[in-house]
């Protein structure tokens, strides 16, 4: 099993998400540089936090045009599993590997805390280890994680099992009261239509062990590491 | 030749920023604004490319780089 981190000028949780993917994995992932065409071997690819280009244009926008993410859309498309967290959602959506966008949080504030996820559809390959419907507990940081899609795509993806995750409360109630950022239908994070694409505005890589306060992140990449192997 | 992009966001997607400019407006004393949308203007100097030319290249910038078609509309405004 072999995973690469894509690092971008900018990103802040590359770290991280080497980390947790280490803990699982038993060694490192490649760190591959935003510059770099050509992408080692591998059977993971994760795009991380962070304010890739500083946020500058768009959200994700100037790091979805880097020579890497032409590689990595090549390899996507042909199925590699991509899990894109924060930044990296922001940056998947703006290649087009994954439907809508990130605007402003609604109430203009960068949100920085744990938060409920309600766990929505049971992709084997991502979250094997929790039920549709169970309640994970991962931090969300950003600004910009308001989901937006517009009625027909938001339709397709609630209608073809592609939503990943909403903002809930701890017993499961997802209503405008969980919804800290103003996503449309609560919406934390989505699939592409094969299935082989995550993204998410919350980070898993954050709370992976008891010293962070929670392991939930742990579960989510052990499965995943799992999954792969 | 020198061109100037007007990016805003679509009608029916939600602007916080302009949302919030509207809220200090109308604590200015100016209550009769109904709305307000907030967009970007990017100015480009394309230098010698010829007026034929432009058009079709600016428009690729738009669609590629420039505005997110899922929530932004753009003009384009060619410069001498």
């Amino acid at each position: 099993m072999k995973a690469a981190v894509i690092v971008f000028p900018g990103s802040n949780c590359d770290r991280d998400m080497k980390v947790a993917i280490e803990q699982s994995m038993g060694h490192s992932p490649d760190m591959v540089w935003h510059g770099d065409t050509s992408l080692p071997d591998t059977d993971l690819i994760a795009i991380p936090g962070g304010f890739s280009y500083g946020d500058y244009l768009r959200c994700g926008a100037i790091a979805g045009n880097s020579p890497i993410m032409r590689e990595v859309v090549k390899k996507a498309q042909s199925g590699t599993p991509v899990l894109a967290v924060c930044n990296g959602f922001q940056v998947a959506t703006e290649t087009g590997m994954l439907s809508g966008a990130l605007l402003r949080n609604a109430n203009q504030k960068f949100i920085c805390k744990d938060v409920n996820l309600q766990v929505v559809a049971d992709n084997d390959r991502f979250v094997g280890e929790f039920d549709a419907g169970q309640i994970v507990r991962f931090p969300v940081a950003h600004h910009d994680g308001n989901f937006y899609a517009d009625d027909e795509t938001l339709a397709r993806l609630e209608g073809e099992g592609l939503v990943a995750f909403k903002y809930a409360d701890e017993t499961g109630v997802v209503s405008d009261d969980t919804n800290l950022n103003g996503s449309r239908n609560n919406i934390a994070g989505i699939y592409n239509e094969a299935g082989n694409i995550l993204g998410l505005m919350p980070h898993p890589e954050r709370l992976i062990s008891e010293q962070l306060g929670g392991t939930d992140g742990k579960t989510f990449f052990d499965n995943l590491i799992n999954s792969l192997s | 030749m020198k061109a100037r992009v007007t990016i805003s966001l679509k009608n029916g997607v939600l602007d916080p920023q302009g949302k919030a400019i509207e809220h200090a407006l109308h604590g200015l004393g100016f209550e009769g604004v109904n709305d307000v949308r907030q967009g970007k203007i990017i100015e480009l100097d394309l230098g010698n490319i010829s007026a034929d030319a432009a058009p079709a290249q600016v428009e690729k910038m738009c669609t590629q780089l420039l505005a997110n078609t899922v929530i932004e509309n753009y003009t384009v405004e060619l410069l001498d």
